[in-house]
């Protein structure tokens, strides 16, 4: 799953696999941060406390 | 009781009616849960599984709803990717569907992998040379993206939203929405085809082998464009379905009919390339391999598995629907537009059937006879444990979360001005919720 696990092997295969692997799971990572990061200084500069 | 809950401007039924029905569905998932359990503790020896079926009811059922919450992703690609803007107002449904139908097949393989414990191993000590390290892969990251689809769902909930900080979560969510719905839709179609390329790889098999395009059997392409195609065709049979049990009008006729025509057309291009796909199987691959079309289709016990499989699932649960959906009086004409997503909804579930059950049913070698499987009450239990959790969560969101964006405009409320009156019976549930809709300005 990483390069460090003693399974890998520096191969087509396991690039084109885990790398989509991660490739996805950076997106949605990097998607949610920023998200949660815009969400936390929108609120402390009082957006969205309209109720 | 719970009215503080619920999304403004729509009626839900009584809250003792709510209990009432969900005690009933949660006693069917008890059921479920107790036979999980025993599979749990006691092994797969609870399953009449055995040497010939690896495969059995559990991966049909798998396979089953991975296609039919294929809505949820093409339902996304069309919004989001191609941009047909009318299909916001389902597009909520679409994903809720999705992420019942994902989180049932991640429960349904937890109890198949017999040792849940080592569920992380696919990932870690992944085997690249599988399909199914492919599918394991792409299914766990996509129910992540259907999670992500989902939670500003949870966020728009009436009492939830006047939280700032979860209401500007749930709006830099949306803006960003297109970027996760691009990334499901990608991960869709690697996962649904290579579903199909499980059985098309297998040259052992006659049945299931398909030729290739590149590394890619046809039933590779043929399962993503089935999803596509039918996948959308149960979002609006559990629209429909819903309508009918709320007794409202939920969604405007002008978005079950893009959405049916769309379908209609992937269906029916569908039904076209798997036609094409079986002629030439039966034709050339079949008797390349020492087989007839009918050593598939014949003298196996009680016929179950004869001729009119294929006649089902191509002419009845494919073209008919198809037919159906993509002629304007078809689709406009409730009876119909019933029967062709009924029936799309059963033609994928027969074809994962035949591509799941019949290919382990099927001899393999001259000496053997056909396959027989019945599977015990704890797969059955097990299987139905899904419908029931679905059924509950569908429900909860329905009944708490702004699932149906037209919900209010086609179903109007007339209400009077309650605050004087309720303050003089001294309800003072009902004067905070009046003092809510006073104050809560209207959502951009």
């Amino acid at each position: 799953m990483l390069p460090f696990s003693f399974e890998w092997v520096w191969d087509t295969v396991h690039l084109v696999f885990h790398g989509g692997l991660w490739y996805a799971l950076s997106i949605l990572g990097m998607g949610m941060t920023y998200c949660i990061i815009k969400a936390a200084v929108d609120t402390y500069q009082g957006k969205g406390g309209h109720h | 009781m719970d009215s503080a809950l619920i999304p403004k401007g729509v009626k839900r039924c009584p809250l003792p009616q709510f209990g009432v029905a969900l005690m009933i569905v949660g006693a069917v998932l008890l059921w479920g849960v107790f036979a999980l359990l025993l599979v749990w503790f006691k092994g797969l020896n609870q399953t009449n599984m055995n040497n010939a079926y690896g495969f059995a009811l559990w991966i049909w059922a798998d396979l089953g709803v991975i296609a039919l919450g294929g809505g949820a992703f093409f339902t996304g690609f069309l919004k989001y990717i191609v941009g047909k803007d009318e299909l916001k107002n389902i597009i909520n449904f679409a994903v809720l569907i999705g992420f019942i139908c994902y989180s049932s097949a991640l429960l349904i393989l937890a109890i198949d992998v017999g040792q849940p414990l080592r569920s992380w191993f696919i990932f870690w000590h992944a085997n690249v040379h599988s399909m199914l390290t492919e599918v394991a892969f792409c299914l766990s990251c996509y129910f992540g993206v259907l999670t992500i689809e989902y939670i500003p769902l949870i966020l728009e909930n009436r009492q939830v939203d006047k939280v700032p900080f979860f209401h500007n979560l749930s709006h830099n969510m949306h803006e960003v929405m297109a970027i996760f719905a691009a990334t499901g839709a990608f991960l869709s179609f690697f996962h649904q085809g290579s579903l199909g390329g499980v059985a098309g790889v297998m040259f052992g098999r006659p049945f299931g082998f398909r030729e290739h395009i590149l590394i890619w059997p046809y039933s590779f392409f043929l399962f993503t464009w089935s999803a596509a195609a039918c996948g959308p065709c149960f979002t609006i049979f559990v629209t429909k379905l819903t309508e009918k049990i709320a007794g409202k009008k939920l969604v405007k006729d002008n978005v079950i009919e893009l959405l049916a025509k769309i379908s209609g057309w992937m269906l029916f291009t569908y039904i076209i390339a798997k036609s094409i796909d079986t002629i030439y199987w039966a034709n050339v691959t079949v008797p390349s391999m020492g087989h007839t079309l009918m050593d598939f289709y014949s003298n196996n016990p009680g016929s179950v598995y004869g001729i009119w499989m294929l006649i089902a699932e191509i002419g009845v649960c494919g073209l008919l629907p198809a037919i159906i959906l993509i002629t304007e009086k078809g689709r406009k004409t409730p009876a119909l537009l019933w029967t062709a997503v009924i029936l799309a909804s059963i033609g994928v579930l027969l074809n994962r059937w035949v591509m799941v059950l019949q290919v382990m049913a099927v001899p393999v070698l001259p000496f053997e006879t056909w396959n027989r499987y019945f599977p015990s009450w704890q797969e059955i239990a097990t299987t139905i444990l899904p419908v029931a959790y679905g059924v509950i969560l569908l429900m909860i969101s329905y009944r708490y979360l702004p699932i149906f964006p037209q919900e209010a405009e086609l179903n109007p409320i007339e209400e009077p001005d309650p605050t004087p009156a309720l303050e003089a019976e001294g309800d003072a549930e009902a004067v905070e919720l009046a003092q809510d809709a006073e104050l809560a300005p209207a959502k951009g």
